[in-house]
């Protein structure tokens, strides 16, 4: 599982490849529709006026769009967590579990000094967040450093761990008096800012803010450099000096770190409380989303979109066709097998 | 607390270890062809599904029991034409399978919800008869039940002593040494995976129309990976697997034992058990390569056109 056979950059710089990319991306889409279509059908609705919903309901309006940019912004960290340390090679499917934990320190820090100014509390909820995803990172990512287990297998085993260690704290100490089964809602000071009346929140900023600086940094910084080295070759890589048990360790944490700060948005800027299964793949979607974008920062960027309009347009569709909620993934899964398969027809002229 | 509360709880943790059983048997399979099976709960839920609404419509659970196993390893041909005829990665493969089972699940058994079928019929176990009928009661157990034992001792019969299992580990060791031997990697990773989503798709059946008798979405609730791990914890061994199971089975017996005699312990600590044992027994085994994981698992066989 160490060894990543595909590297290929799918969203190459240049607008004509670009341009290229997106048609091809669309035409993907489509045929998911297409194939989902097929399953309204079968299932007794109008697939035409289903995707009519979910796109009026979505892009047609301000708030519509605004729903979705709000439920893109955790997907944004969730797949930088894995796009790092996918550089060095290592496989992060730990997210879910580092989201749990971030969103439990961050909650920690809400509930225990609610009387601290904003300016104040934010950043250390987010250092909080940070804190606690790297601390639910460092354990995969130590052993994977010191030759014992592999990374995948053991952020997979924390993600089934997490979940259960927010439950037990929400229902043995920080339930509100009146429900055992979230927390109070936080103090105004807690919560990130919200733009234009929408509930689009600081978090965005924080995700592009970090998307850009991880394309910098792998661009245009020596880390970079030595990070891409270590994800080609490792054993070339230690041989020329870099020191790679220290780097597995540092960027597991700090892939860790962002799905952290994923779920420490998702409590402050989202609910504004903490409350067990909130996150609901939100960790799995991140790592589906980077391997979908090939890692690519604006590529994130489009499939966390893409992602997002389909997961709102679902809302609607229980709503109106009477469907359970579920049935969108449906949706989803076929975007994601025709992406993974790709068939040849899309393939382009690469190589 | 009375014997009776006790074995009330054994008889439980027997009905919940049994589908678990079947599902680990499944993956082990999965991944001794070099194949990690991440859409497990998705595939878990498909099956438990449609043999529940097979079972409902027909009236005869072993019908659907029949459909299940065909839906699991149907489920299991789609991650083996992403991860192995298009070659692409398997864990992503895998969580996109686990989407589309979330999904599928909720549109099959929808107009199931709160449905009553005729289950399996159960069979005292031989030698307690005797016992009072509040007692005997206890020991009543399914056909699927009884077989999960042979069933796991025959996987790891075909595994170790037949051919075919020699070439699916075979190929999960090395892919190319097994095409160079004459085998053909492709077809056997297809074949195990059907194999392997057969069986996921019994414990599903089992889980459904066995055990809770009731369809609700996401009612398999992380099965799907409690078994994964329960492989790794079985060092991909079919018996080892009946030793997980019984340790899993045992945690959640032991979690109802203590609040039944009223002792204070979270029920979500103790859910923890079988994947932090996993983790410790993970490290344990760490420096020894001899029984680890196969050595091709998650790697895509690039193979010769």
């Amino acid at each position: 599982m160490t060894k990543i056979a595909e590297t290929v950059n799918r969203f190459p710089a240049g607008g004509q490849k670009v341009l290229q990319t997106v048609v091809r991306y669309l035409l993907m889409i489509l045929l998911a529709c297409i194939m989902f279509g097929v399953i309204l059908v079968i299932a007794g609705k109008d697939p035409i006026a289903s995707y009519k919903d979910i796109l009026s309901s979505t892009l047609g309006s301000a708030y519509g769009f605004s729903e979705v940019i709000v439920s893109m912004i955790p997907m944004l960290l969730t797949a930088l967590a894995v796009a790092l340390p996918f550089k060095v090679g290592l496989i992060n499917i730990g997210g879910e579990g580092q989201l749990y934990i971030g969103a439990a320190f961050a909650t920690f820090g809400a509930l225990t000094f609610p009387n601290l100014p904003a300016w104040v509390l934010l950043p250390l909820m987010v250092i909080l967040g940070m804190l606690g995803g790297a601390l639910w990172a460092f354990i995969p990512g130590y052993l994977k450093s010191i030759g014992l287990v592999n990374e995948t297998i053991t952020s997979l085993l924390l993600n089934s761990v997490a979940p259960k260690i927010v439950g037990f704290l929400i229902l043995g100490f920080w339930h509100s008096p009146r429900d055992t089964v979230r927390t109070p809602n936080f103090v105004d000071a807690a919560r990130l800012s919200t733009f234009f009346g929408t509930r689009v929140h600081l978090g965005l900023v924080i995700g592009l803010i970090l998307l850009i600086v991880f394309w910098l940094v792998m661009k245009y910084t020596r880390w970079g450099l030595e990070m891409g080295a270590i994800g080609s070759n490792p054993q070339a890589a230690r041989r020329n000096g870099i020191p790679l048990a220290k780097y597995l360790v540092v960027i597991m944490c700090l892939g860790g770190a962002i799905a952290g700060l994923a779920g420490m948005v998702q409590v402050s800027g989202f609910y504004g409380t903490l409350f067990p299964n909130f996150s609901m793949g939100l960790g799995f979607m991140g790592f589906m989303i980077c391997w979908l974008a090939g890692g690519d920062p604006l590529g994130i960027v489009l499939m966390a979109f893409v992602v997002s309009v389909i997961y709102s347009g679902g809302n609607l569709l229980q709503l109106t066709r009477g469907l359970p909620y579920a049935v969108i993934n449906i949706l989803l899964a076929f975007t994601l097998f025709i992406v993974l398969g790709r068939p040849n027809f899309f393939k382009g002229k690469k190589s | 607390m009375t014997l009776l509360s006790i074995l009330g709880v054994l008889s439980s943790a027997i009905f919940s270890g049994t589908s678990l059983l079947y599902t680990t048997l499944g993956e082990v399979i999965d991944e001794r062809a070099g194949i990690v099976n991440l859409g497990l709960e998705g595939v878990l839920l498909v099956s438990a599904s449609s043999g529940f609404a097979v079972t409902a419509i027909s009236g005869n659970p072993y019908l659907g029991i029949l459909v299940a196993m065909l839906a699991g390893g149907l489920m299991n041909m789609i991650l083996g034409y992403l991860a192995i005829t298009r070659k692409a990665n398997q864990l992503a493969s895998g969580l996109a399978l686990m989407f589309f089972g979330f999904g599928l699940s909720a549109l099959i058994g929808k107009p199931f919800v709160a449905v009553k079928i005729h289950s399996l019929d159960r069979f005292l176990l031989p030698g307690m008869a005797s016992l009072p009928l509040k007692y005997s009661s206890l020991f009543k157990f399914d056909l699927l039940i009884y077989l999960v034992i042979p069933v796991a001792i025959l996987v790891w019969w075909f595994l170790y002593r037949t051919r075919w299992g020699l070439s699916v580990r075979a190929v999960g060791e090395n892919a190319e040494t097994a095409y160079a031997s004459g085998r053909n990697p492709r077809r056997i990773r297809y074949q195990a995976l059907f194999v392997g989503g057969m069986l996921a798709g019994l414990g599903a059946a089992h889980l459904s129309i066995a055990y809770t008798m009731n369809w609700t979405e996401n009612m398999t609730a992380g099965r799907g990976f409690i078994a994964v791990a329960l492989v790794i914890f079985s060092k991909w061994d079919p018996l080892r697997a009946i030793v997980g199971a019984l340790v899993f089975s045992g945690a959640v017996a032991f979690q109802l034992l203590l609040q039944s005699s009223g002792v204070q312990v979270s029920s979500f600590l103790l859910d923890t058990i079988p994947y932090i044992l996993t983790l410790i027994v993970l490290i344990a085994w760490g420096g020894n390569r001899r029984h680890s994981a196969p050595a091709m698992l998650g790697r895509v066989y690039q193979g010769s056109e």
